[in-house]
C-alpha cells in the first residue's frame, strides 16, 4: 500500500479541468467543465444518465479527445507518462475471457511494467486470490468488477478514476468496496468517482461535482448540498385538513421556514388538534440532487404525504 | 519509447495474451492440413492412381519432392493462407472490441502507438508462425513422398529456403496487416474477416479470370494489386501456376515492392486511426 503523501503534490490539484468540451456531432455530452479535483480527497461526480460523467473520465483519461479545453493529471497534460500514476475502472471491466482472473492482471502488469508480486497483493485486496486460477469468463458480475478494480491499483496509483465501481455488487461487495475507496483516501490517494447510488456517495465523498446535461451544476460538499436543497418541517395531526389550514394561516401558503415551528405547533394546539409530530427534516441528498438538476420537482409524493418545497424551507403535512 | 522498453512491456504483454487463445493454434493447423492436403496428399494420391490430372496441372512426382517443396509449400499463400493470416490479425485486433479490453489496456498508460505497435508485431508474428509451419511440413511430406518412392531428396540451398520463408511471410503478413487495419477500421471481428474473404477468395479471382481479361485498366491495375503480387511472388518461387491464385505476371522484385508498400501504409493507415480515435 502507497504510503500517505505529504509531498509537493498535495499542494495542486490532482485533476485540473479547464473549459472541457466534447462534441459528438451536433450533441454535446460535456459542455464547458471546469472542474478541479484536490489532491487527496475523494470526490464524487454525481448526475442523471447522460450528464456526461463517463465522458469527462474519458477525457481525463486520453481515452477520447476533447473538441476543446484542456485537461491536466497530477500537473501533467496528456503524453508519454500522463497515467503513470492513474488506475482507473471506466464502465465495467474489460478482460479476456479465456484467461484467468491472474492472468489477466499480470499481462497487465508487465504491460505497466509493474512487478508480479504486485498482482498478488491486489488480488488480496479485492479478496479474490482464492478464485484467482480461474477463467474470467467464469466470474460472477461482483468479481468481474472486483478484478476491475485490482487492474486500478496495480500501479499503485496516486489517482484513482471509478466508474460506477459498485455495479453488480451485492451489498456486502458494496460495503467493501467503499471500505476500498476510504482505505485508499486515508493512504493518501486522491479518487473520483461516479455513481448513481447517492447515499454511496453520500458514505464516501468529501466533495460532490453535480452534472446535468454535460454542464456542472455545482461543486460542494453532501453537506452543503443538502442545505442548499432546503428544509423540510412535517407536521402530524388529526384531523389532517384541519391542521393543513391551520398551518397555512400561520405560515402562509407555499414554503414554511424551520423557525415556524414554535408559531404552527402552538396554533395547531390553540385549534384543539391531536398534534402527533412537529419536526424538522433535512432533505435527503438525492432529494437535494433532485431538486438541482431539475430531473425531480422535489419531495417524494404518496397517499400519506404532501409537500412544498421552496429555496430554503418547505412543509409536510401527514396523517 | 525505447524499443527494448517495447519489447519488455507491450510486446511481451501481447504475446503471453495471444499466445494463450486457442484459435490461433487452429488457424496454423487449418494452414498446415490445406498445405499437406493440396499440396501432398490429393496429388500423391492421384499419382499414385495414375492420373494424370488436367492439362497443366504440373502435379506429377517431382512437385512433390525436396527438391520443389518450397513451390508446393507456397502455392497456398496468395488464397488460403493470405485468407487464415487475414483473420487472424482482424481476431487479435478486433477481440478487443468484442471484450470491452482497448480502455484495460491503454489505461496502463504505456501510450497508443506502442500498445497498437503491439498489436501488428505480433499479428505478423502470428502469420510467420502460420508461414513456417506450413513450410516445415511441406518439407516433411516432402522428405516422406521421397523415401516412399525411394527418390533422391535433394534439398533447396538454405538461402532459397530463406528467401522462400520471407517472401512467403511477406504475403501473410500483409494479409495479416489487412485484417488488423480492417478490425481498425470496422472496430469488430465479424465484418472485417466477412468482407476479407470475400475480397481474397472471390473478388481478386473474379478479376483476375473474368475481369482482367476483358478489360485493359483491369489488367493494368492487377499488377498494383496485393493478390496477382502475391501469385507473382510465389510463381518466381516454384509453385504451379495451375494452383487457384498463382500467376506470372511481373517479376520478384515489383511483387516485393508493392507488397511491402501495401504492409508499411496499411500498418501507418491503421495506426493512424486508432490514434487519432475515440476509444469505447
Amino acid at each position: 500500500m502507497r504510503a500517505a503523501r505529504s509531498d509537493t503534490v498535495a499542494d495542486r490539484p490532482a485533476v485540473e479541468l479547464v473549459g472541457l468540451t466534447k462534441r459528438y456531432g451536433s450533441r454535446t455530452a460535456v459542455d464547458q467543465l471546469d472542474l478541479q479535483v484536490r489532491s487527496g480527497e475523494v470526490l464524487g461526480l454525481l448526475g442523471p444518465n447522460g450528464a456526461g460523467k463517463t465522458t469527462t473520465m474519458q477525457l481525463l483519461l486520453g481515452l477520447a479527445r476533447p473538441t476543446s479545453g484542456q485537461v491536466r493529471v497530477l500537473g501533467r497534460r496528456p503524453g508519454p507518462g500522463y497515467l503513470d500514476q492513474v488506475g482507473a475502472l471506466l464502465e465495467g471491466p474489460g478482460f479476456y475471457p479465456a484467461l484467468s482472473g491472474r492472468a489477466n492482471l499480470r499481462a497487465l502488469a508487465t504491460r505497466a511494467g509493474v512487478p508480479r508480486a504486485r498482482v498478488e497483493e491486489v488480488l488480496a485486496r479485492v479478496d479474490l486470490t482464492g478464485r484467482a486460477q480461474d477463467r474470467y469468463g467464469r466470474y460472477s458480475l461482483g468479481m468481474k468488477q472486483r478484478l476491475g478494480v485490482a487492474a486500478a491499483l496495480l500501479k499503485d496509483p496516486a489517482l484513482v478514476v471509478l466508474d460506477e465501481p459498485t455495479n453488480g455488487l451485492d451489498p456486502q461487495g458494496m460495503a467493501d468496496m467503499r471500505a476500498t475507496v476510504r482505505a485508499l483516501a486515508g493512504a493518501g490517494c486522491t479518487v473520483l468517482l461516479s455513481s448513481h447510488l447517492l447515499g454511496e456517495v453520500q458514505q464516501v465523498c468529501d466533495r460532490v461535482a453535480v452534472m446535468a446535461h454535460g454542464r456542472l451544476r455545482t461543486v460542494t460538499t453532501v453537506a452543503e448540498l443538502r442545505a442548499q436543497a432546503g428544509v423540510r418541517l412535517r407536521v402530524r395531526a388529526s384531523p389532517q385538513a384541519h391542521a393543513d389550514r391551520v398551518v397555512a394561516d400561520v405560515a402562509g401558503p407555499g414554503p414554511v421556514a424551520a423557525e415556524h415551528a414554535p408559531r404552527v405547533t402552538a396554533a395547531l394546539v390553540r385549534a384543539g388538534l391531536e398534534v402527533h409530530e412537529v419536526a424538522r427534516v433535512e432533505p435527503s441528498l438525492e432529494e437535494a440532487f433532485l431538486a438541482l438538476t431539475g430531473e425531480g420537482t422535489g419531495f417524494p409524493r404518496n397517499e400519506n404525504e404532501q409537500e412544498e418545497v421552496g429555496d430554503d424551507a418547505a412543509v409536510v403535512a401527514a396523517h | 519509447m525505447t524499443l527494448l522498453s517495447w519489447l519488455r512491456t507491450d510486446l511481451r504483454a501481447e504475446l503471453a495474451v495471444q499466445a494463450r487463445r486457442p484459435v490461433h493454434g487452429l488457424l496454423v493447423g487449418v494452414a498446415v492440413t490445406l498445405t499437406l492436403v493440396f499440396g501432398y496428399v490429393v496429388p500423391y494420391a492421384g499419382y499414385a492412381a495414375g492420373t494424370t490430372g488436367p492439362p497443366g496441372s504440373d502435379r506429377g512426382l517431382a512437385a512433390m519432392l525436396p527438391a520443389a517443396f518450397l513451390g508446393s509449400a507456397t502455392a497456398g499463400t496468395p488464397v488460403f493462407a493470405g485468407a487464415l493470416a487475414l483473420v487472424l490479425g482482424a481476431l487479435v485486433v478486433g477481440s478487443e472490441e468484442g471484450w470491452q479490453t482497448w480502455k484495460t489496456l491503454l489505461l496502463q498508460g504505456t501510450g497508443r502507438v506502442r500498445v497498437y505497435a503491439a498489436k501488428v508485431a505480433v499479428a505478423a508474428l502470428g502469420a510467420g508462425a502460420l508461414t513456417a509451419a506450413s513450410l516445415l511440413a511441406a518439407a516433411a511430406a516432402s522428405a516422406t513422398v521421397a523415401a516412399a518412392e525411394d527418390a533422391a531428396a535433394t534439398w533447396p540451398a538454405a538461402a532459397d529456403v530463406v528467401t522462400g520463408l520471407a517472401s512467403a511471410w511477406l504475403i501473410t503478413g500483409t494479409w495479416a496487416v489487412v485484417g488488423v487495419v480492417l478490425a481498425v477500421l470496422l472496430r469488430s471481428v465479424a465484418l472485417p474477416v466477412g468482407l476479407g474473404l470475400v475480397w481474397v477468395l472471390a473478388v481478386q479471382n473474379l478479376l483476375t479470370a473474368l475481369a482482367a481479361p476483358l478489360l485493359t485498366e483491369v489488367a493494368e491495375a492487377q499488377r498494383w494489386l496485393p493478390g496477382p503480387n502475391a501469385g507473382s511472388l510465389v510463381h518466381w518461387l516454384g509453385a504451379p501456376a495451375s494452383t487457384p491464385g498463382v500467376q506470372d505476371l511481373v517479376g520478384p522484385g515489383h511483387a516485393v515492392a508493392v507488397l511491402g508498400c501495401y504492409l508499411v501504409t496499411l500498418a501507418l493507415l491503421g495506426g493512424w486511426v486508432f490514434w487519432r480515435r475515440d476509444v469505447r
